[in-house]
């Protein structure tokens, strides 16, 4: 039946669509915090993926496994990038630290391409063609791992942030960052700290990906346009505006590859940025910018 | 004679907040009129609506007879209205030059001639000398005078100044002082300001509005003023007035 | 109108510049086709960054999809002369009519809107992407399997219709660079120059001496979009072959802004320089490298990241402004 068809590509699209969600909540804390625009974030998420793979392939380990040290590496990388490379341009003109980063991501995707090269690659697992019957829903397994495993770490940042004295420290510097230093918060330390949480969320989401979708180094780019567009759509800064933008995302490409063809897809993700930053530009739970 | 400026009714809420409250006044063509009070009485707020920065929730500014209110900034200042920022705003990497020429290419299309009259106005804001250098480089009284000067060059009838008189020491303050005397005398430039230095305010100004929590509480002659009770009390205390 | 057009230039400046234009000229004979080839893909980056820089550098808004304008004057003149036959001089204007149409869009999407800043670099992005997509449906025009222009012998040189040998598309696009160079100067002098200015130091200041800062900004967007298609026009008929995938990919986009970034955003010389040093130093890596018997996709564009990465750390005002300081050539806006 028609409507059966059109739940499944939804509820695929929005499982997917959450794991993207995870990735852009990297963006979101990054932006909203340290106000750094990661031009590389795609491009972050592609090495993850690729990271994976190694893994897979070297030592046959369960990219749901690799998680937790593939965002371990991603911490220790974001966390090197800001603190190496980054801090000093908080206080230079805005395109500045575009260009900066847009030089860090050709330098990301381009050694990736040299690495790796361009052909395409994926992780088989042993689940990978399995899928869920519930109800006349059915669902791909890989999927529902993936979206379960997002929202667990998803429930994770947030507690941290909420209940840490770490979280409250980032979440002062964000509020104020003159009233942090005034309290002795380290705050090039926390920014960094950040960006390598940021990071790690990434280094997560990469690593269901692989079980996803397959990766080439052009993803990176590709990912961090995504990854901006979630963001945009769902407020810049708003943490749960990741998630709600991501699952959006997911949801309106994959019925747009079911209307129209799956090419065209991501042509509807740009019209519905257009329509945000023309209507909305604060997005969907983003506060608007005083 | 009939006012250049008249404010009438002028009223602006920010979410809940009067930061404006129906405020009338006008201002005589040549005149020097002050705008005093204390802090958050919503001078600056007054300021920018003038300036079209925002529209009046209510009320009306006529300028040399038309209606301005609602108008953008830059229709504004083609009307004839110029202004400067309370926190000076230069543009940083060029000179002081090219500044003052940017305000004077408004209405001189040929940057030849533009140049002509910046060079006029940069030797009546005693900037002249020093035109080449960049705009970051000055101090700060000289970017208060470059503020001025580059306002000046868009030919306003009317120009709006906003605390310029801050941060400067008293011999900056009676220099700024006796410069915009000589351009209201010699030009009859109309000049509105902002003010919380008395001692400029009482140099300079012909009339005075003394605004509190955004409403007016005494307008009239400097003197008479600063006299007035209600603006001893709420602004200037009793040891200003001796 | 040459006495305005040169007041402020130092002496030393015209020398200069009078000499390495001789050579340019000259180059054909002094050097062999391969080195020709190369100076036409320096002076086709030359002439894009210049064009990108008077939306970036005069007006202060951050293109990343400016391949667009590229891509659209490459298929528009294209199209015309596969479909119609029409020459690429004649086509030349509706290419830019159409770029231009599209800039107009975007700023205006952008500034009525008030969308700057990162935003505008993610829309302008956007567009870029969606072009390519769009266009690798658009069958008229080859979707993705790409447009061909007939290649003709090469015997002949036909100015007319851009079919001809490297030595006439170098005279083609040093000519065009010469004329984009002379085009800047004279806007920076003029008062839309001065205007950009102001509004790229700062807005609201601009906007406070009478600047309709929306209608300035829209000029750059539009006049740098018109100049980068004449760019695609040539890129067509050079190269005879347009891919959607290749010409409106980001990477083309980032490409074209690496000359002026390096060599200094907002200054003339700027991308000229940037082009020369990336492409003329790239190009000896490759040969190095392929010397050394490495054949690495990819290599080309890590360098340039790098270059780019150090730039923006050590010389944030660009390679230009640094060299001009030590040749003492600092004249008042060069």
């Amino acid at each position: 039946m028609a409507a059966d068809i059109y739940l499944n590509v939804a509820v695929s699209g929005l499982l997917t669509g959450l794991v993207y969600g995870l990735m852009a909540l990297g963006l979101s804390v990054i932006f909203g915090v340290v106000r750094v625009v990661n031009f590389a974030h795609g491009e972050m998420t592609t090495i993850a993926m690729y990271l994976a793979i190694v893994a897979f392939n070297a030592l046959g380990l369960d990219p749901l496994v690799m998680m937790v040290p593939i965002a371990a590496v991603l911490f220790a990388l974001g966390y090197a990038m800001q603190a190496g490379i980054i801090n000093p341009f908080i206080s230079r003109p805005e395109y500045s630290q575009f260009i900066l980063l847009v030089a860090i991501a050709m330098i990301m995707v381009n050694g990736l391409l040299i690495v790796f090269g361009p052909d395409a690659r994926n992780v088989q697992t042993s689940y990978s063609y399995d899928s869920f019957l519930i109800g006349r829903l059915i669902v791909d397994a890989t999927k529902v791992y993936a979206g379960i495993a997002t929202i667990l770490v998803t429930v994770a940042l947030f507690a941290f942030f909420r209940f840490t004295l770490i979280g409250k420290a980032i979440r002062a510097c964000a509020d104020n960052y003159t009233g942090a230093l005034v309290v002795g918060l380290d705050v090039k330390h926390l920014y960094a700290l950040t960006f390598g949480l940021g990071a790690a969320c990434v280094g997560a989401a990469g690593a269901m990906l692989v079980l996803l979708v397959d990766v080439t180094p052009a993803l990176g780019p590709a990912y961090t346009l995504l990854a901006f567009i979630i963001v945009i759509t769902g407020g810049l800064g708003s943490m749960p505006g990741a998630l709600v933008g991501g699952i959006l995302i997911g949801l309106t490409e994959a019925m747009a590859g079911l209307f129209f063809t799956p090419s065209a897809k991501s042509m509807f993700s740009f019209g519905l940025l257009v329509l945000v930053l023309l209507f909305r530009p604060q997005g969907i739970l983003g506060k608007r910018a005083s | 004679m009939t006012a250049l400026l008249a404010i009438d009714g002028v009223g602006k809420r920010f979410r809940g907040l009067t930061a404006v409250d129906k405020v009338s006044f006008g201002v005589e063509p040549g005149a020097i009129f002050a705008v005093i009070g204390p802090n958050g009485a919503g001078k600056t707020t007054l300021f920018n609506i003038v300036a079209g920065v925002f529209p009046p929730d209510q009320g009306a500014i006529t300028f040399a007879g038309k209606r301005i209110d609602g108008l953008k900034p830059d229709a504004v200042c083609r009307r004839g209205i110029g202004r400067t920022f309370q926190l000076v705003r230069p543009f940083p990497t060029l000179t002081v030059e090219d500044n003052v020429i940017i305000g004077a290419l408004l209405h001189r299309g040929d940057p030849v001639i533009a140049r002509q009259r910046a060079h006029e106005v940069l030797w009546q804001l005693d900037l002249f000398n020093k035109r080449q250098q960049q705009a970051s480089t000055l101090t700060l009284p000289d970017r208060k005078r470059l503020e001025v000067a580059r306002a000046l060059a868009t030919d306003p009838k009317l120009l709006l100044l906003d605390e310029v008189m801050a941060g400067l020491r008293p011999a900056e303050t009676d220099r700024m002082v006796a410069i915009l005397m000589k351009l209201n005398r010699e030009t009859g430039l109309t000049i509105l300001l902002i003010e919380h230095v008395m001692r400029a305010v009482m140099a300079l100004a012909s009339r005075v509005l003394v605004l509190h929590h955004g409403a007016a509480i005494a307008e009239g002659a400097p003197d008479a003023v600063v006299r007035e009770p209600a603006v001893v009390e709420s602004y200037l205390g009793a040891e200003a007035v001796e | 109108m040459i006495d305005w057009l040169l007041e402020g230039v130092p002496r030393r400046g015209l020398v200069l510049l009078a000499g390495l234009l001789a050579v340019l000229i000259a180059a054909p004979w002094l050097a062999n086709d391969y080195l020709i080839t190369v100076l036409i893909i320096i002076l086709y980056f030359a002439y894009t960054g210049q064009a990108w820089n008077v939306m970036m550098g005069f007006a202060g808004q951050l293109s990343l999809g400016h391949a667009i304008y590229v891509g659209i004057g490459g298929y528009a003149a294209a199209a015309l002369y596969v479909h119609f036959g029409v020459g690429p001089w004649i086509g030349l204007p509706a290419a830019i009519a159409i770029a231009m149409i599209c800039g107009a869009i975007i700023g205006f999407l952008a500034f009525r809107f008030g969308v700057g800043g990162v935003y505008f670099a993610i829309l302008t992005i956007a567009f870029a992407e969606f072009a390519r997509i769009g266009f690798d449906h658009f069958r008229w025009v080859g979707g993705s399997s790409g447009f061909f222009l007939p290649v003709a012998n090469y015997a002949r040189n036909d100015l007319w219709n851009l079919r001809g040998n490297p030595t006439m598309f170098y005279y083609v696009m040093l000519a065009l660079t010469v004329a984009a160079f002379i085009l800047c100067h004279a806007l920076l002098k003029s008062r839309v120059g001065y205007y950009w200015q102001a509004i790229r130091e700062d807005e609201v200041a601009a906007r406070s001496l009478g600047i309709n800062t929306f209608r300035y900004k829209m000029y750059a967007v539009v006049i740098s979009a018109g100049m980068t298609s004449i760019a695609g026009v040539f890129f067509a008929f050079y190269y005879n072959n347009l891919f959607p995938e290749q010409v409106f990919h980001i990477s083309r986009s980032i490409e074209l802004i690496l000359g002026p970034i390096i060599g200094g955003i907002g200054t003339l010389f700027g991308p000229i320089i940037g082009a020369f040093l990336l492409t003329g130093l790239s190009e000896m890596m490759q040969e190095l490298l392929a010397r050394l018997g490495f054949d690495v996709p990819g290599a080309k564009q890590v360098f340039y990241g790098v270059c780019l990465l150090l730039v923006v750390m050590v010389l944030p005002g660009g390679v230009w402004p640094w060299i001009a300081r030590k040749l003492g050539l600092t004249g008042r806006q060069s």
